[in-house]
């Protein structure tokens, strides 16, 4: 696929991003104390004398997030580093208590990995990822607590993060979007990362830049701020313009650290005059370098789940789906895994269409996300089952379905409840055929005399008659029968 | 019998264990000595009543059998080790109040075998320097005196406030902390023994970080023997310090008593300086005379990088220093001093805080660490230390410790090398290769200058193998039979 | 090498030092005097040599995923110059 272009008023540009997330580890404690991790306690409630960097404290690492982030870098088919160290990172900043932050620079846990990304034109993008290493969170700031004053809780302060840092592959707004999406659901799926963007769980800073096509690499700007993928996309569209608008009026881009503010929906320089950083990043002299057993992580690796690409690739080869089907369901595990447990012994594109039409649409419509569903995939299984066996129709089925949604009640007692069970005694049928034939005879002549697309509109009369619940097949063959006469 | 305070900590053991006298007599009678001898400024917060009480403790403990292996000893600890709800100040105005809700894991261990502290110890600024004349607490003074002259001398450092206290017979041991010889060099500053133990053999959790790679904790004490015994109780494993050692703690007590037939002593011929004065240098002799007639081998060794030590201690430290001493910004505890914005408070407060000595290493140590120069000095002196640390390898193939002088002058004068800090640096040329090293050290007093003043002389062993240190340490010591006593301080 | 004033400006900064405007000159020798002396070592030949990683050989330790602090947010904020509602405080900070 060629690479999208945007057209300014002197031709087009191309525009150039790398993303650097930063994904929260799932871990009980920190990545180097004993304090616990849980989002929205009370503030410094949390924070180990090592977090709040006490004289004479020191650091002990935390196998779990070892294991998490080689586990990661598994899931990204990407290079494990079985010798890796934690340097220090020095600045000052008064929510990092140490005044440096341990994190891994000349030698990351992991190396070169990749991301395929399926576009929604059918094409799909090989994006690289440059590496994976292993950093302690800061604390938090908060700048509107009392006025002149700053407020510093440490309780975030020493939480174990995953920088995983993209090569500059990706060529628009929509890439990254959908770069950010895929890497979320691997984490999600290996469990390493909750993918929260609002909780800060998951945090993404981009680096944009725009080059005539083909030509050398411009300026970077790096977005930070940036809470949800909505926004990231916006924030690199208004970022990609402003650049263009700023060279073809004659400027030049300037490296920067540029907010991305969700209001006003555009991209502002940090207030903070930027000096240069100079991190001096040195091996942290209270740890050692890390060495893995290279028999630990060829465990680690067997037991890494099926992955979205794998499982992409399964449901179409198993269930006959659609890539575009296919790649929606594998988006989330949890709908994957809903989707799977409807589709085990059903109609499976049946199935694809309840999950992806309307319990998706009915999700939508309240908010939710699907592990919030009010309605259980043993629940929808039971609605299906009810129309494979004839008790319910189609057209019922959906009825159905919004009074499950809104109830949560098992589809064969809503069915109970409203008395929808499907009418297929023939004599009940041919009773409301009758009553209507006799209502509408003038309609019955005109059908006889040859005006077949009277048909429908009987058929119309007859289910509204019983409140839709003939079979529908019995409906048509009796109705086709009476009609010829 | 001797007084109380001019008992070794063996002795004292002993007369505890006799019940010859109580706990709390051996306290009150140090407690004494400390209020006393106040003009050597030797500790910045005296603990009297918490050495009272904690010596009643140990007395109930002697009365039912229970007594720990330090029980009732008395003991001062370096300002630079946290312990809680008592000041820790590090020598520091930047750590002004500061009391730590935690406890050292080596103070720790020292109270759970029944010892008792008598107060902190004075030290130079963050362990950084050689006389104690960089303590925020100002300087202080060794009991020793030049003969015929009464001009008051340095203790050494960074351990002076340790050095002197035991010198002038105020504790009957205590702690100290080696970097580049901040042990070995007080003690033989102050005629006493003083151990660095290997890297990693005692914890540094709760030891205000100086230089992370080197610092090192040990005993400063009046015998081979008590510095034995006082290092048994601080060493160990501790799961909370990554560079701390998984390995038993032997009984180095033992080891005191071990023949020296067939020990191989290495004289290294690069600690042969120039400029070096006779009287060390026939001390050093002396050593070898000593060792060879009770049994040892001695031969010349090379150590070819030594020359390259000083300056790399002196990029290594003051890297890790200024990383280690970023944590000191007003924000969560000690000095505070407002400015213009968080970045003024940080200025004002670290300007105000931080003394002469330890804002030149942390400038020093931002600059070797900054872009386009960390390649030039940091990352060359690291590879510089493995070039040390394998001359000492090489050295171990062919014999089992190495005997050089400890320092490389005698004690001199308050006041003395303070405007060059490079003549200051060159007191620890002896000391800071096997700290570079990580290796095990003692020094032990061993002679008198010229000028009475006493001279000590350093055994360096392999790495965990304190023992044979202890062992040739204690060689030299009955050899040397060293009983001189300062009288810069009334008994 | 050698050390200008405005090197050791930079510096200084960089470690959020302040320095007075008399102490600069005394500053600059004394620096100068140290690293002039730490020079020596660029006579080393070190081609090859890996930098020292670790004093004493010894793998890095491991600890478990447990939450071993209870959380003690007085002991945290004890020493505290300044504190308010359960936070450190410090002038505003501007981004």
């Amino acid at each position: 696929m060629t690479a999208p272009l945007v057209e300014g008023a002197t031709g087009p540009w191309e525009v150039v991003i790398g993303l650097e997330v930063h994904a929260q580890v799932v871990s009980n404690a920190k990545l180097f104390s004993g304090a616990a991790t849980a989002f929205g306690a009370e503030p410094n409630s949390q924070v180990s004398f090592v977090d709040a960097a006490m004289p004479g404290m020191l650091p002990v690492i935390n196998r779990h997030c070892v294991e998490q982030a080689v586990k990661t870098g598994l899931a990204l088919e990407a290079r494990i580093n079985l010798v890796s160290v934690f340097d220090r990172k020095n600045y000052f900043y008064p929510d990092l208590p140490a005044g440096y932050q341990i994190s891994q620079y000349k030698n990351p846990i992991v190396g070169t990995g990749t991301i395929r990304l399926d576009m929604k034109d059918g094409s799909t993008r090989t994006i690289g990822i440059t590496r994976l290493h292993l950093e302690q969170d800061a604390g938090k700031s908060l700048h509107d607590v009392a006025p002149g004053a700053s407020h510093v809780d440490l309780n975030r302060a020493g939480v174990a993060l995953m920088e995983i840092v993209s090569e500059p592959d990706l060529r628009s707004a929509e890439e990254a979007g959908a770069y950010l999406k895929k890497l979320r659901a691997i984490l999600r799926y290996i469990g390493t990362c909750d993918g929260n963007m609002e909780e800060g769980s998951l945090r993404c800073d981009a680096n944009v830049s725009v080059r005539r096509p083909g030509g050398a690499l411009g300026t970077r700007c790096e977005i930070k701020n940036v809470n949800s993928i909505r926004f990231l996309q916006r924030a690199i569209e208004y970022e990609t313009q402003r650049q263009i608008e700023l060279i073809e009026g004659g400027g030049t881009v300037v490296q920067e650290t540029r907010l991305y503010d969700a209001n006003k929906g555009e991209t502002r320089a940090m207030r903070s005059k930027e000096e240069a950083h100079d991190y001096r990043y040195f091996p942290d002299p209270d740890l050692m370098p890390l060495r893995l057993d290279p028999a630990w992580v060829a465990r680690l690796k067997a037991g890494v789940p099926e992955l979205p690409d794998a499982k992409k690739d399964r449901f179409m080869a198993a269930y006959g789906l659609s890539a575009y089907d296919a790649g929606v369901l594998v988006g989330d595990q949890v709908a994957a895994d809903y989707f799977e447990t409807v589709a085990k012994g059903r109609d499976a594109k049946l199935a694809a269409n309840w999950v992806m039409v309307e319990l998706f649409g009915a999700l939508n419509r309240l908010g939710k996300e699907i592990d919030a569903s009010p309605v259980s995939a043993v629940q929808l299984c039971g609605l299906l089952d009810l129309m494979a066996d004839g008790t319910i129709s189609g057209r019922l089925a959906k009825d159905v379905f919004a009074a499950m949604v809104e109830t949560g009640k098992d589809a064969a007692i809503v069915v109970e409840e409203k008395g929808l069970r499907q009418v297929t005694d023939t004599g009940a049928i041919e009773a409301a055929i009758d009553a209507i034939m006799a209502r509408e005879a003038a309609k019955v002549a005109e059908y006889r005399a040859g005006k077949d697309k009277l048909f429908g509109f009987f058929v119309g009369q007859v289910m509204r008659a019983m409140g839709g619940k003939a079979n529908p097949a019995q409906l048509n063959d009796l109705l086709k029968h009476k009609l010829a006469g | 019998m001797a007084a109380l305070t001019d008992l070794t900590i063996s002795e004292a053991r002993a007369g505890l264990r006799a019940r010859s006298f109580s706990a709390r007599e051996l306290a009150d009678a140090h407690v004494g000595a400390m209020e006393r001898a106040r003009e050597l400024n030797a500790f910045i917060t005296e603990t009297a009543d918490a050495a009272r009480a904690g010596a009643g403790a140990s007395d109930a403990r002697l009365a039912r059998g229970e007594a720990g292996p330090l029980e009732g000893i008395p003991l001062a600890i370096k300002d630079l080790f946290c312990t809680k709800g008592v000041t820790t100040t590090a020598g520091s105005h930047i750590l002004h109040g500061f009391a730590s809700p935690y406890e050292s894991t080596v103070t720790a261990n020292l109270w759970r075998a029944g010892a008792v502290m008598l107060g902190k110890t004075n030290l130079d600024e963050f362990a950084m320097g050689s006389s104690n004349m960089t303590s925020y607490h100002g300087p202080v003074v060794s009991p020793w005196r030049r003969k015929g002259s009464n001009a008051r001398l340095v203790p050494g450092g960074s351990s002076g406030g340790s050095a002197a206290a035991v010198a002038a017979r105020l504790c009957l041991g205590a702690t100290g902390t080696d970097t580049g010889g901040s042990i070995r060099q007080p003690a033989a500053f102050s005629g006493i023994v003083g151990l660095k133990p290997t890297y990693g053999r005692c914890s540094r959790l709760g030891i205000v970080a100086f230089a992370s790679s080197l610092d090192q904790a040990g005993p400063l004490a009046r015998s081979v023997r008590d510095c034995a015994i006082l290092l048994g109780a601080m060493a160990g494993h501790d799961p909370l310090d990554s560079t701390s050692v998984d390995r038993p703690v032997p009984d180095y007590e033992a080891a005191l008593v071990r023949p020296l037939k067939g020990l191989r002593v290495g004289v290294p011929k690069e600690y042969r300086v120039d400029g070096m004065p006779a009287e060390i240098d026939a001390l050093w002799r002396q050593g070898v005379a000593w060792l060879t007639d009770q049994g040892a081998t001695v031969r010349e060794v090379s150590l070819p990088h030594t020359r390259h030590a000083l300056p790399t201690y002196y990029i290594v430290a003051p890297a890790e220093a200024s990383s280690n001493l970023a944590r000191y910004d007003g924000v969560r505890y000690g000095l505070r001093v407002a400015g213009d914005g968080v970045d003024g408070l940080y200025e004002a407060t670290r300007a105000a805080g931080f003394g002469a000595e330890v804002q030149r290493r942390v400038l020093i140590g931002t600059y070797v660490l900054s872009a386009g120069y960390y390649d030039a000095y940091y990352l060359r002196a690291q590879r510089v230390r493995t070039l040390i640390a394998r001359d000492f390898a090489r050295a171990y193939e062919q014999v089992d410790v190495l005997l050089t002088p400890t320092a490389p002058s005698a004690a001199f004068a308050i006041g003395e090398k303070m405007d060059d800090p490079v003549a200051m640096y060159l007191n620890d040329v002896f000391t800071v290769p096997a700290s570079l090293a990580g290796l095990p050290a003692i020094s032990v007093p061993a002679g008198l200058s010229a000028d009475g003043l006493p001279l000590g002389l350093q055994i360096i062993g392999r790495a965990f193998d304190e023992e044979t240190v202890i062992a040739a340490g204690a060689a030299l010591e009955r050899a040397a039979g060293f009983s001189h006593r300062p009288d810069g301080i009334a008994p | 090498m050698s050390l200008d004033k405005a090197t050791v400006a930079r510096i200084a900064r960089l470690a959020r030092l302040r320095i007075e405007a008399q102490d600069q000159e005394r500053m600059v020798g004394e620096l100068n005097g140290i690293l002039t002396w730490i020079e020596q070592l660029r006579a080393v030949d070190v081609e090859g040599v890996e930098p020292m990683t670790s004093v004493v050989a010894m793998d890095l330790v491991l600890r478990e995923d447990v939450v071993t602090i209870p959380g003690d947010r007085d002991a945290v904020l004890a020493n505290a110059p300044a504190k308010e509602h359960g936070f450190f405080v410090v002038p505003k900070v501007v981004e």
